[in-house]
């Protein structure tokens, strides 16, 4: 009995989680006019992609949707590029310094980005990069983040592996790339997707340094949308649907391991 | 957490970095020289840009806090002057108090329905899996989405949870256009958002408990309120520290939802720290205050973390 009561709780407590997506769905379906109807209309009359068509000619759509999977992809393959190749340094390179250098990358964790916010608008203009695809990446191509996670992969891996490699003659990129980097493959895969995600929804970086349409992220032209459209709420519905759809695809595919490695590192 | 190295096995691998540094006396110049070249190409790929775009960018925010900058003319010196303006300033006092309000809001909440959730989740039932996805799934959404879906939800003339509200009889409130409800707004959003992020935190702690533990209880004769209070939650201490500091972090540089939903207002209600950096540095054009106002907030979520991190002892049983 108390089972069944629990599940029922559990239940209804998805739908409740569930359900704002499925109003978004349903609105962005629903002509203009019946949008602000009370009572609220489940299955509007006329229902259909109105406000899709709508959001096409309102903002460049593919132009900014390209921009967010461009932008997303090329920030989460240079931040694991850039941070395996530090993390194995970090865990197989002993160097003066190195515990130092550490702790300085661990130490920046700690610092938020609106701190960082102004001096990188600066130092943007100064380099005249304004607007730019790179403006939009250059803070996320370094992870202190990712050094750490990889680091504490590699530190895993025996070094019987690596030891066997230098006999047969294998240098450091050799062993990082043939052996250490396959061994690790789980983390890298945890790090691609939390590096996607932040890429993907990151808003207050974007709103800073984006000024013109071209290079506006999916979530900079929904508030966009929001600003022009306040009550046309199908069409800014239509602009939110259309921009889950990508990411849960994506966390549809790797859903286990997204909430395995959330729940090891904690971190999302 | 990740598995963090133990000291042995750190030591054993520094004294085998040496053994192999120092095989056969000291190596040739030539091959040192390349294994320095060696470990600059591993490094300097994270270091360069880390340097660009964050420990210089850090050193910056410290120097134009200390300025008068309008970001067009020259800065002007003014030492702590911005500092002592700020901790005189009510609009300050206004926006941390916000912010507080906000966690305090926020945070039992999420921490409250993240835990049930887990506990209701971590027994065994159809389904399983298929829930805890579903509770994930605001996790993964942009908040800029999630401000977005809840703004119309809570739209006071048509949204459907003041509609839903008329259906039993309760006249809705304004919600986000009503300053006295515009935070609960937020904070609903927020802890709606979150959820599903502490409940797999504290399920993964679940399921760290050693089922013998409970049927030992269970032997002694306790309840299952008495198993729940002096077994499960000393047990799940550590995963209740981990988000209760994440939480608070989070919680004090609060912003995407806020700027989304409500723009600090209606007439400020909502003017939380991050979204006043914002206002001073793009609306009032004061990069000086803007950036000594995100380093007072960086000194009290630093200084909260710290009394957190000492206070665990007190509290937090590690098995």
């Amino acid at each position: 009995m108390r089972r069944i009561l629990g599940l029922a709780v559990v239940a209804a407590g998805a739908l409740v989680m569930l359900f704002p997506f499925a109003w978004a769905v349903i609105t962005s379906l629903t002509p203009g006019g019946a949008v602000l109807a009370t009572p609220p209309d489940f299955t509007p009359e006329g229902a259909g992609l109105d406000a899709y068509r709508r959001l096409l000619e309102a903002v460049p759509f593919w132009r900014i949707l390209f921009n967010s999977l461009w932008i997303g992809i090329v920030s989460t393959l240079l931040q694991l590029a850039t941070s395996a190749m530090a993390a194995y340094a970090f865990a197989r390179l002993p160097f003066p310094g190195r515990g130092a250098l550490f702790a300085v990358y661990l130490a920046t964790l700690m610092v938020p980005l609106q701190v960082l916010i102004v001096p990188l608008f600066i130092e943007m203009r100064m380099f005249n990069l304004v607007d730019t695809y790179f403006a939009v990446l250059a803070p996320t191509i370094a992870s202190a983040f990712g050094v750490f996670l990889l680091r504490q992969a590699i530190a895993q891996v025996p070094k019987e592996f690596d030891e066997a490699a230098v006999l047969d003659g294998a240098g450091h990129f050799r062993i990082f790339a043939f052996i250490v980097l396959p061994l690790i493959r789980p983390a890298l895969a945890t790090f691609a997707v939390f590096g996607f995600m932040a890429s993907w929804n990151s808003y207050l970086w974007p709103l800073v340094i984006i000024r013109s349409p071209e290079f506006m992220t999916l979530p900079l032209g929904l508030a966009e949308l929001h600003g022009r459209f306040t009550t046309e709420w199908n069409v800014v519905m239509a602009g939110s649907v259309v921009s889950v759809v990508p990411i849960l695809v994506l966390y549809l595919f790797a859903q286990k391991h997204v909430i395995a490695s959330v729940a090891q590192t904690g971190l999302k | 957490m990740t598995a963090t190295e133990t000291p042995a096995s750190a030591t054993a691998r520094r004294a085998g970095g040496r053994r192999r540094a120092g095989a056969g006396g000291r190596p040739p110049r030539g091959r040192r020289l390349r294994y320095a070249l060696t470990v600059a190409a591993f490094l300097l790929p994270s270091l360069v840009p880390l340097t660009l775009y964050t420990l210089i960018p850090m050193a910056g925010s410290l120097w134009v806090s200390l300025h008068e900058w309008n970001l067009i003319t020259p800065m002007r010196w003014v030492g702590l002057d911005n500092y002592a303006d700020l901790l005189g300033d009510p609009g300050t006092r206004a926006a941390f108090l916000h912010t507080l309000a906000f966690i305090a809001g926020y945070l039992p909440l999420v921490y409250a329905g993240g835990l049930g959730l887990a506990m209701l989740l971590n027994r065994a039932m159809p389904g399983r899996a298929l829930l805890r996805g579903i509770y994930f799934l605001p996790v993964i959404t942009s908040w800029v989405v999630v401000a977005l879906m809840w703004k119309w939800l809570l739209n006071p003339a048509s949204g459907l949870v003041n509609w839903a509200l008329g259906l039993v009889g309760i006249d809705g409130p304004g919600w986000w256009t009503d300053p006295a409800w515009a935070m609960p707004s937020i904070v609903l959003a927020s802890a709606w958002k979150d959820l599903g992020f502490v409940m797999i935190i504290l399920l993964a702690g679940l399921q760290a408990v050693p089922k013998e533990f409970h049927e030992a209880a269970r032997v002694d004769g306790a309840s299952a309120w008495q198993r729940f209070r002096h077994v499960t939650l000393p047990l799940l201490s550590p995963s209740t520290f981990f988000v209760v500091v994440i939480s608070l972090i989070n919680g004090f540089q609060v912003f995407d939802q806020v700027h989304v939903m409500t723009g600090g207002g209606p007439g400020g209600a909502t003017q939380v720290v991050v979204e006043q950096v914002y206002t001073f540095t793009f609306q009032y054009q004061k990069a000086g205050a803007a950036s000594a106002l995100s380093w007072l907030l960086f000194a009290v979520v630093l200084l909260v973390t710290l009394v957190q991190v000492r206070a665990q002892r007190r509290w937090v049983t590690y098995a």
